[in-house]
């Protein structure tokens, strides 16, 4: 799977004009942008835009032309491109120089409506698989991943049945088809999936095996169906032109009570040939068939198998049936007669019912590994040269020859989505059935299908979040893609941004939390909702944004003289010490508070401290003074002769180290904010000093 | 009882599921309910029936599956739902609009009744006006409350165009939910652990009470009132806790209650049998919390001297449940929890609860109706 043996189907863009126009493109790790180029085709040749630094699924672009687009991937699942031309870049919309941007996107089965329940109900099977015990012995082990598979097959015939139903409501012949399609895709995913069941999840040994294969034709060859219930259904089933059909099909399928019933109605009404049917009827009774238990050893059955066969082949020798064309051709059925068989061709539809039907009459103890012999020959008669086998018929006979990375591989080529070959391959693994082959590229087939699926599924507007596990499931690669991936969701919303933010939290990616946080707390911002971006900031314990958001608050707050959300700064708690600004804005407001409160000598306190201890950045400085200010006029003295002479340092700091002194010279009301200060702490300082003399001399 | 629980498949992921309200006095058990999409291209509004009541085989197990009535498109993400009455469903858009869709039960269509075109909305520097999702819609019909990420509570009558009451910027942070306290009175939550009663008697557009969490301020994301008691009120909050508040007293929460494992979504007391709560989170679980057992063990209203006997008479078993929710014994012991899904993975956004039945949606894009809830 290393070197692409096919060539790349093409994909066309609907809309891109590659006659007229240079197209150039980038890759995206799951779809492509193409867009038009000013150049005409003519023009520089050059112009081909290869930006793969972000492409993250192996593909590769090995396009000569612009476009139309090839798809060149090792598995080349969803090939066709669905195009959304929704996206108009440039400013003159419709104008005929207007260029547009086209979103190519790889997977597009992830589109189809009806198919999110597969996606859906698949991931919680495939959760419980990652999730279920490896530890189980052997037999137990081995009917878990059994019903694991027949889960899987429930979910694709669920969505099979309500895509037929689609199919049948719709009016709109396009849709039918469309239906129509999906329908035998599924159910062609589903025969496959089922004989992968068989061979490789439960490895049937022979006996069981020939059982399972005939359920598996029983299941899957519904083309007869509708005139096995005509003949039923009519008045008098012997009597309808059919009936010898409907017997040959039961005969066909090995089921003989069926075929039996239905004889025996044609018996009473024919009441000549009566022993002649007894006989055949006996026959079929005493068929010997594998059976489930152990209680008979495969040399047991071959034995008895032995003795019956002589049997029919002595009643077909002596005549017994030659009055009845029927009957005889029944019998020769019955003794496993090639020929015989291949004349109810029509009857089987497919090579592999013929395979079937050959190895119940003639090989009944098939062993699995005997399998590709009766396929090829099986297939090669059946077909007989007239037709060549299609893909499913490739893939079934890679599937008989037990070649199971052929059909992973053929499926992945033919399928038009990643569903099918990741959890198959998923399920393989978990059989201990595909350690062996490590690929040339990334960690390993499993893996590799896994990404290529969960990056399908990332592209998808609503499916995003199916991925994240799948990406979880895969231990060499998944961490990567998920953090390339988590960072293109589109955070519409609070509670979209929260739902993917506890996403990397619980995978600990703390570089995507960060960037999370910051993009909301950047919305937050912009839109004036300063107390979310906050509390964003905050999440992410981004103390630099926290500064950056303090220093919105207290802008604001000396602008207008008084502060917005205190619902929020009034209730920081212990938040408070993510940055220190944002702790003096705490400690600011809290001043305010004591202030408002008139717990004068408290607040006095809290704002020298903001000072000397450093907590208020120096350009606040002017503002604390003069927030100081109204306490120094009140009539009771509040600042201590200590207190007064610190506020005074504060204020001589503040002029004195201020280089650009010019600025409080040439700014007049600064200067008599200054003047209005050094004033007031020589009265303070006055006052206090007499008030502390008269306390201590009293 | 996992047999009694119907699922579908809708290819949508479910922000709300909603049971349409009972008739007075009717026998039957819900059946009509009402679910929103989010995060798809195409958001609708689904309208379903339950299953059909004339598959109930002998023993009154149901087998039929949900299955869709009508439905319409819904631009934006369903961020609310809550039904107005029997025919109107009003819905929160993450566009900031709000629709009163009508649901014609003759014909099985729905309409859009009427819509609160960007009823929350950023105010920027340029005054143009960008929308902001509406995060909670509350009804007690007429009036309808509405809450956003703008941090604005809109007050509108389904019968008039303008909002009758409008507070912007009555949060500095982003509203979660709201629901009804009294009739003039609210609750809501928000992105700081704050919850917050409001009075709109009063003209001015501050909060009449805030209470908050301690500590770490854990954003909260859902609000629930105990039908019969209304200072009980209980919320849930992104680390998964449950919190149990008496709006009497205090300003904590009386009770913290471990429970999910990331953002809870919804918490609902059941409307006819208190004694029981539900709760959905983003760890994919729904917890059945049920007080009922200890009703009959420990009759509480022996512990709360001072009470006239004659009130106990006709509300002792009210008196009780007071008791359960706000114990302040470790009351996890006191309580029978059940996690009602086993092995989900993606979040269950909403739930529902009346009569014995409960309705689930899922970002699985699954609905769930379970009709035997006690069972």
């Amino acid at each position: 799977m290393d070197e692409p043996d096919t060539e790349p189907p093409l994909v066309v863009v609907p809309g891109a004009d590659s006659s007229s126009r240079q197209l150039c493109f980038a890759w995206g790790p799951a779809e492509v942008l193409v867009c038009e180029t000013l150049f005409g085709r003519t023009g520089g040749s050059r112009s081909r835009c290869l930006s793969r630094s972000r492409c993250l699924s192996r593909s590769r672009c090995l396009s000569r032309s612009p476009c139309p687009f090839r798809f060149w991937g090792e598995g080349r699942a969803g090939a066709a491109a669905r195009a959304l031309t929704d996206s108009v870049a440039g400013t003159e919309d419709g104008a005929p120089t207007s260029s547009r941007v086209f979103v190519v996107r790889r997977d597009q089965d992830i589109y189809i409506q009806t198919l999110r329940k597969l996606f859906n109900e698949s991931h919680g099977i495939f959760m419980g698989l990652q999730r279920s015990e490896e530890e189980l012995a052997g037999k137990s082990r081995k009917a878990q991943l059994v019903q694991v598979s027949k889960n899987y097959r429930s979910v694709i015939r669920a969505c099979m049945e309500d895509m037929h139903q689609a199919a049948v409501s719709t009016r709109d012949p396009a849709l039918q088809a469309q239906y129509s399609t999906q329908v035998s895709i599924l159910s062609a995913m589903e025969l496959i999936w089922n004989l992968c069941e068989i061979l490789f999840v439960e490895a049937a040994t022979a006996g069981p095996l020939l059982l399972r294969l005939l359920d598996w034709v029983r299941l899957h060859v519904c083309d007869v169906d509708s005139m096995v219930r005509e003949v039923l259904s009519s008045e008098s089933p012997s009597k309808h032109k059919l009936f010898w059909n409907v017997v040959d099909i039961f005969v066909l399928q090995g089921r003989m009570d069926e075929a039996r019933h239905l004889l025996s109605k044609e018996a009473s009404a024919n009441p000549t040939s009566v022993n002649m049917y007894k006989i055949l009827d006996d026959l079929m009774k005493k068929m010997p068939v594998p059976s489930l238990s152990n209680t008979q050893t495969l040399t047991e059955l071959e034995l008895k198998w032995q003795h019956w066969h002589e049997e029919c082949q002595r009643y077909l020798q002596d005549g017994t049936f030659a009055s009845n064309p029927h009957m005889e051709s029944i019998c020769k059925i019955l003794l496993g007669d090639e020929d015989a068989i291949l004349e109810k061709k029509e009857l089987m539809t497919t090579w592999y019912h013929f395979l079937v039907t050959r190895l119940l009459y003639s090989h009944p103890t098939v062993k699995p590994m005997e399998l590709r012999f009766y396929a090829q020959s099986s297939m090669d008669l059946f077909l007989g040269g007239e037709s060549s086998p299609e893909p499913l018929d490739l893939i079934l006979m890679a599937a008989f020859e037990f070649e199971m990375h052929q059909v992973i591989k053929e499926c992945s080529i033919v399928l038009s989505n990643w569903w099918f070959v990741a959890h198959l391959t998923d399920l393989l693994d978990h059989c201990k059935l595909l350690q062996s082959h490590n690929l040339h590229f990334g960690s390993n087939m499993r893996e590799f299908l896994l990404l290529e699926y969960a990056s399908g599924l990332f592209s998808h507007h609503s499916l995003w979040q199916l991925g994240v596990d799948y990406f979880d499931h895969c231990p060499e690669y998944g961490r990567v893609y998920l953090e390339l991936h988590i960072e293109r969701i589109p955070l519409s919303t609070e509670q979209k941004a929260l739902k993917v933010l506890r996403i990397c939290e619980q995978r600990q990616m703390h570089e995507q939390v960060r960037s999370i946080c910051k993009i909301m707390a950047m919305k937050a911002l912009r839109n004036n909702r300063l107390g979310s971006a906050l509390s964003w900031s905050i999440r992410a314990k981004d103390a630099a944004f926290a500064t950056l958001i303090s220093d919105r608050f207290l802008k604001d707050y000396c602008e207008r003289g008084c502060f917005s959300d205190l619902d929020l700064i009034d209730n920081l708690g212990p938040s408070m010490l993510l940055s220190d600004r944002l702790t003096f804005l705490g400690k600011y407001r809290e001043f305010h508070r004591l202030y408002g409160e008139k717990r004068f000598p408290e607040a006095a306190r809290l704002l020298l401290t903001l000072m000397t201890a450093h907590i208020a950045p120096c350009s606040f400085w002017m503002t604390l003074l003069t927030d100081a200010l109204p306490l120094l006029e009140q009539k009771e003295v509040i600042f201590s002769a200590e207190q007064t002479y610190e506020l005074m340092r504060c204020l001589e700091d503040l002029t004195a180290g201020n280089p650009d002194k010019q600025k409080f010279q040439d700014d007049d009301i600064e200067t008599t904010k200054v003047e209005m200060l050094r004033l007031a702490l020589a009265r303070n300082l006055a006052r206090v000093i007499i008030k502390e003399g008269t306390v201590e001399g009293s | 009882a996992m047999e009694d629980v119907s699922a579908k498949f809708v290819s949508q992921k479910i922000s709300r599921t909603r049971w349409r309200p009972l008739p007075a006095a009717t026998l039957q058990p819900p059946d009509i309910f009402a679910t929103g999409s989010w995060d798809n291209e195409d958001n609708r509004i689904s309208i379903w029936s339950a299953g059909d009541l004339g598959n109930a085989g002998l023993n009154g197990e149901y087998h039929g599956e949900p299955h869709l009535l009508c439905d319409i498109q819904h631009n934006g993400d369903v961020m609310d739902m809550q039904f107005l009455d029997q025919e109107r469903i009003v819905v929160a858009s993450s566009t900031g609009t709000v629709t009163i869709f009508r649901h014609h039960q003759n014909n099985q269509t729905l309409s859009a009744n009427h819509r609160w075109e960007k009823a929350h909305c950023h105010v920027d520097a340029d005054t143009s006006c960008g929308g902001a999702a509406c995060t909670g819609v509350v009804c007690n019909n007429p009036e309808i409350v509405t809450v956003g990420e703008d941090g604005r509570i809109n007050l509108f009558r389904a019968d008039q165009k303008d909002a009758v009451r409008t507070i912007d910027n009555a949060d500095s942070s982003t509203l979660h939910a709201v629901t009804f306290l009294r009739t003039t009175e609210i609750l809501t939550v928000n992105s700081i652990g704050q919850l917050k009663t409001w009075d709109f008697r009063q003209q001015r557009n501050e909060p009449s009470q805030i209470f908050s969490l301690a500590g770490d301020r854990v954003p909260l994301h859902c609000v629930d009132r105990h039908p019969n008691q209304q200072h009980i009120v209980a919320t849930g909050g992104q680390d998964g806790m449950l919190s149990i508040w008496d709006i009497r007293q205090g300003t904590m929460p009386v009770s913290l209650l471990n429970a999910h494992e990331a953002e809870m979504w919804e918490v609902h007391f059941h409307p006819s049998d208190p004694d029981h709560l539900f709760t959905c989170s983003e760890d994919g679980s729904l917890w059945h919390w049920d007080t009922s057992a200890n009703v009959s063990e420990k009759p509480s209203f022996l512990h709360q001297g001072g009470r006239s006997t004659a009130y106990l008479s006709h509300s002792t078993i009210n008196q009780s449940v007071v008791s359960a929710w706000l114990s302040n014994d470790p009351t996890k012991d006191r309580m029978e929890i059940t996690n009602l899904i086993p092995n989900q993975t993606l979040s269950v956004n909403s739930l529902d609860v009346l009569g014995p039945c409960l309705v689930y949606g899922t970002d699985a894009e699954a609905i769930y109706v379970n009709r035997q809830l006690f069972a």
